[in-house]
């Protein structure tokens, strides 16, 4: 179809029925996670925080992050590690799709009708069979506090 | 040995080895053009280092092997013949570091020959006949001779070579080592958690030494962490030199236990602090020659500071043999800044007094100097000291002089913390903030009892303000009478933290909190515990913001003063909330009530039609806010009392409602006498009351009140007076104005608000006020670049011809007396038009 397409791999994940990518390059590890400590005072957007081995990984609920509605209680998430900054974050997502390889070439812009909070964090859409492909700006979704703030 | 030097030392006999390889290297590949160019930057480093020093000998002989090394980079062939003269060169050079190492200078003599050679080496361009170089070599041995006789003391001190028994080691290092071991001492932690719950477990006696050896290469890290507290000293003397020059004085400095060593991020943070306090003894504490010698002491004053070990701690004394502190004028002071009045000062003891000096804006200098009297400085002297779990303490002796004890951890990265629980979740609290711990439960010795919807425990016959730890982290209400009392400090104020239970302490490594997390002030980090889960670390000082400033009164005379300003500044202001007369809510700043009273209905006198209560043995009048409101016909009245300067009026209402923090922000404006207007408190609609309408109604010459105009603009205003009573009472008036306000007590906290980058658009002045004068301050104000042209409005008692002549010529653009209120808000409003105008 193409010469010579870019391609990148992305890490999926659904949450919601929604499918997401993340730049598989930005994606530290996964890891289902245990005895996360919520933090009083802090937003609905950060879950908490917990131990992944001796580092302190502050869990942001990409439920609220990405303005949908929330899981239900007895429902185990999983975790995408990330580090930014020498820190290290986990987002808490429903569950973790196959990690896909697909050309930069491909990717379209946000349609203009998306939901303001999505289209905050996202870099642009795929279309996938069946299915749509939200492709996330890694940053741009660990900037919560700004998000916060704004909301 | 001066570190300098040491350090001068450690790094050029480095250095020198290096050469010396790199030479031998560049001999055999003379075209190797980057083993020259690391050469040339060694020796040129070693020649800029030994002239910083003051190191003649050793600088000019880099210099001149700098010159010839610099002709090879420039493409001079490279001979043998100049190796060798370089290399007897560095040989020199290392015997003239050794003299130095021994005798911390540099050794006498002349290294002509050697600078000779070089320079002719580099002034030729082909090899010439040169000396035999044996006679070089004897050079160093005829120095060792030369110096044999004073060489005796140095050979003792060879036992302690700097220059091979020290390297030199990044910090960065240091400090990864420190977090590595930090999370060693964690896993040890958990295994030990683990093995306590197995009784006879083959691990104990392998666990327990790998426990005794981790304790070991924690304290073994800590150590290279270390640096002697003299580092912080270093400058000290330099400082007190200059202070003597500009106050005329004459100040040894002692250092006692200059080696006594803490961790270098501690050191670094007790730096300021120490510089600070020493600056002050030699400022205030030692007295000038003269008196000096009439008190029968030495003329020369002494500062002595000494360090050492205690438990974990380092304490650090800064004394002097000066005057002491001044109880009087501190004690006259503290009530003149409505810190604290007459009666509660006269139970206090006077070390308890002296303690106001460390009260924010407190000072006692009668004139400003630029070394101190400021009144900023001792406060953030103990904040910082705080900042990192230490304690400030001060003996004063008159007449024999001051000490102020430092007492300061040894290290921040590894703490005891004490856990507790509180709405089912876990936290830590640095022990070194938990004063206390007490039980408190219905039945018992100490119980939680309420004023209001306050909570309050009984302590040693004194009241303990309590926050329960559940409210302030909103995990719920549920305010129970059972539960632990974690007693703790911030400043001056003491106050517990009510939680449900608490475990027991824990060595935990603070981690930094999260960027997302670290806008919360409640919180000072996380840490991992022994069983691997992970909990926030508590800071009293995030927690004693909620008690906010109802609390912070810990005095019956309204809350600290000294507060005000910022909360003008801030916006957040506490609020007295009150019903009268009608069901719509009132308030007015509770900085401005100086106290709440209920007052027999019996005793309440009509003369005149007047009301009035006898109180505090005068006759104080009684005032309602409108008709509405009537007094009660018998039971307790409500009233809150208004002082200022010993006249007080009391303000009738129906019941006091709470008290509040919220922005005071007037929303609209109130054509109705006596209401300034209307702002949202706390979510209902609440009159702010005008206290200004009521004064001059108490007793007419308070002053007097017009309407206000609130049109203006948002302006910034610097409001300067030095009566805290005023600026309550016309900061809102202004700020009723549209006017952004900051108000300050003094002249010289007014220059420091505009110095600090704050755009100001307008200053009003009072003119009586101590150390410096609206006039002095007018004075200053213009000869300060870029604000000569900020409108000064002058706020006076005495409009006299003169005073207005003396006025304009220091360039007051308006006058107005101090109760002509309207008059300030014209004054203010034509002064800003005249800033649109300009704009």
């Amino acid at each position: 179809m193409d010469d010579n397409p870019q391609l990148t791999d992305y890490v999926t994940f659904a949450t919601a029925e929604q499918i997401f990518g993340l730049p598989i390059a930005r994606v530290q590890e996964v890891f289902r996670p245990t005895r996360i400590t919520r933090v009083p005072l802090a937003g609905a957007q950060i879950a908490g925080v917990l131990n992944l081995r001796g580092r302190i990984v502050t869990a942001i609920d990409m439920r609220s992050r990405l303005g949908l509605q929330a899981r239900e209680a007895d429902a185990a998430p999983m975790a995408i590690g990330i580090e930014s900054r020498s820190e290290s974050f986990g987002l808490l997502v429903d569950a973790l799709g196959e990690v896909l390889r697909l050309s930069d070439s491909d990717i379209e812009a946000n349609p203009v009708n998306l939901d303001r909070r999505l289209a905050g964090v996202s870099a642009g859409v795929h279309r996938l069979d069946g299915q749509l492909l939200l492709v996330l700006d890694v940053d741009r979704v660990l900037d919560v506090s700004t998000e916060a703030a704004a909301a | 040995m001066d570190d300098l030097l040491r350090e001068f030392l450690t790094e050029t006999n480095e250095n020198l080895d290096r050469v010396d390889s790199e030479l031998v290297r560049f001999e055999r590949e003379p075209n190797n053009v980057e083993i020259l160019g690391n050469i040339f930057r060694l020796v040129h480093t070693v020649k800029g280092t030994c002239g910083f020093l003051g190191l003649p000998r050793l600088e000019r002989l880099a210099h001149a092997a700098e010159t010839l090394m610099g002709k090879f980079r420039d493409g001079m062939p490279v001979t043998a013949e100049a190796v060798t003269v370089i290399l007897f060169t560095i040989d020199r050079i290392k015997v003239i570091l050794d003299q130095l190492e021994a005798h911390q200078k540099e050794p006498d003599g002349s290294d002509g020959d050697l600078i000779d050679d070089l320079g002719r080496l580099a002034l030729q361009t082909k090899p010439a006949p040169r000396p035999a170089p044996r006679e070089k070599l004897e050079e160093p041995e005829q120095l060792e001779a030369s110096d044999r006789a004073v060489s005796h003391r140095a050979d003792d001190e060879r036992g302690d070579r700097v220059a091979s028994h020290s390297i030199r080691v990044n910090v960065d290092t240091l400090d990864y080592l420190m977090t590595t071991v930090s999370e060693l001492v964690l896993t040890r932690n958990q295994l030990l958690e683990i093995v306590r719950r197995h009784e006879d477990s083959d691990f104990k006696v392998p666990l327990q030494r790998l426990s005794n050896v981790t304790a070991e290469l924690q304290e073994g890290v800590m150590k290279t962490r270390m640096q002697p507290i003299g580092n912080a000293w270093q400058k000290l003397p330099r400082v007190v030199r200059d202070l003597c020059a500009e106050l005329d004085k004459s100040i040894d400095v002692e250092m006692h236990g200059a080696d006594t060593e803490l961790d270098r991020q501690v050191l670094e943070l007790v730096k300021d602090p120490l510089t600070h306090l020493v600056r002050n003894c030699a400022d205030h504490g030692i007295e000038s020659a003269a008196h000096r010698v009439a008190a029968g002491k030495p003329e020369a004053g002494t500062i002595r500071l000494t360090a050492y070990h205690q438990g974990g701690h380092i304490i650090i004394e800064v004394a002097d043999d000066g005057r002491g502190l001044d109880v009087a004028r501190i004690r006259a002071k503290a009530i003149e800044q409505g810190l604290a009045s007459a009666a509660e000062l006269a139970a206090k003891s006077d070390a308890e007094i002296c303690n106001f000096i460390f009260v924010p804006g407190f000072t006692t200098a009668t004139r400003v100097t630029s070394i101190s009297g400021r009144g900023v400085g001792m406060d953030v002297v103990r904040a910082n000291i705080e900042q990192i779990g230490g304690t400030v303490d001060l003996q004063s002796v008159p007449g024999a002089g001051t000490k102020f004890t430092i007492k300061i951890p040894l290290t921040l990265a590894i703490v005891s913390a004490l856990i507790m629980e509180s709405a089912g979740e876990r936290f830590a609290i640095p022990q070194l903030s938990v004063l206390e711990l007490v039980r408190a439960s219905s039945g018992g010795e100490h119980r939680i009892e309420h004023i209001k919807d306050a909570p309050v425990l009984r302590l040693r016959n004194k009241l303990l303000p309590l926050l329960y730890l559940k409210s302030v982290l909103q995990l719920g209400s549920g305010e129970g009478e059972d539960g632990f009392v974690v007693v703790t400090q911030v400043g001056s104020q003491i106050f517990g933290i009510v939680v449900d239970s608490v475990f027991h302490t824990e060595e935990i490594v603070i981690k930094p909190m999260s960027s997302k997390l670290s806008h919360i002030a409640a919180f000072s980090g996380t840490t991992i515990l022994g069983d691997g889960s992970v909990i926030m670390i508590i800071d009293p000082k995030g927690i004693a913001q909620a008690l906010g400033r109802v609390a912070q009164s810990g005095r019956d005379d309204g809350p600290d003063r000294d507060d005000r300003e910022e909360a003008w500044a801030d916006d957040v202001v506490s609020l007295l909330v009150f019903r009268a007369g009608s069901h719509q809510p009132k308030a007015v700043p509770l900085s401005l009530v100086t106290r709440l009273e209920e007052i027999d209905c019996r005793k309440i006198e009509i003369s005149d039609g007047r009301h009035l209560v006898q109180y505090r043995n005068q006759l104080m009048p009684l005032l309602r806010i409108d008709t509405q409101s009537n007094l009660k016909q018998e039971g307790a009245q409500p009233i809150l009392v208004f002082s200022d300067r010993g006249r007080s009026m009391g303000l009738v209402v129906d019941e006091i409602v709470d008290i509040v923090e919220d922005r005071l922000n007037i929303e609209v404006a109130s054509e109705q006498p006596g209401v300034l207007g209307y702002a949202v408190v706390k979510g209902n609609a609440t009159e702010i009351i005008d206290i200004g309408h009521f004064l001059p109604q108490a007793f007419a010459d308070w002053f007097r009140r017009r309407e206000l105009s609130t049109d203006q603009l948002q302006r910034r205003v610097l409001l300067v007076d030095d009566s805290a009573f005023f600026r309550d009472m016309l900061a809102p008036l202004i700020k009723a104005a549209g006017c952004q306000v900051v108000a300050v007590g003094s002249g010289a906290e007014a220059l420091d608000a505009l110095k600090s980058q704050k755009r100001f658009d307008l200053v009003v002045t009072d003119i009586e006020m101590p150390e410096m004068d609206g006039f002095a301050l007018a004075e200053a104000l213009r000869a300060m670049p870029g604000i000569a042209d900020l409108p000064v409005i002058a706020i006076t008692a005495m409009v006299s011809a003169d005073a207005i002549e003396r006025g304009r010529d220091v360039g007051f653009h308006d006058f107005v007396a101090k109760f002509d209120r309207a008059g300030l808000i014209a004054a203010i409003k034509e002064q800003g038009s005249d800033i649109d105008r300009a704009a």
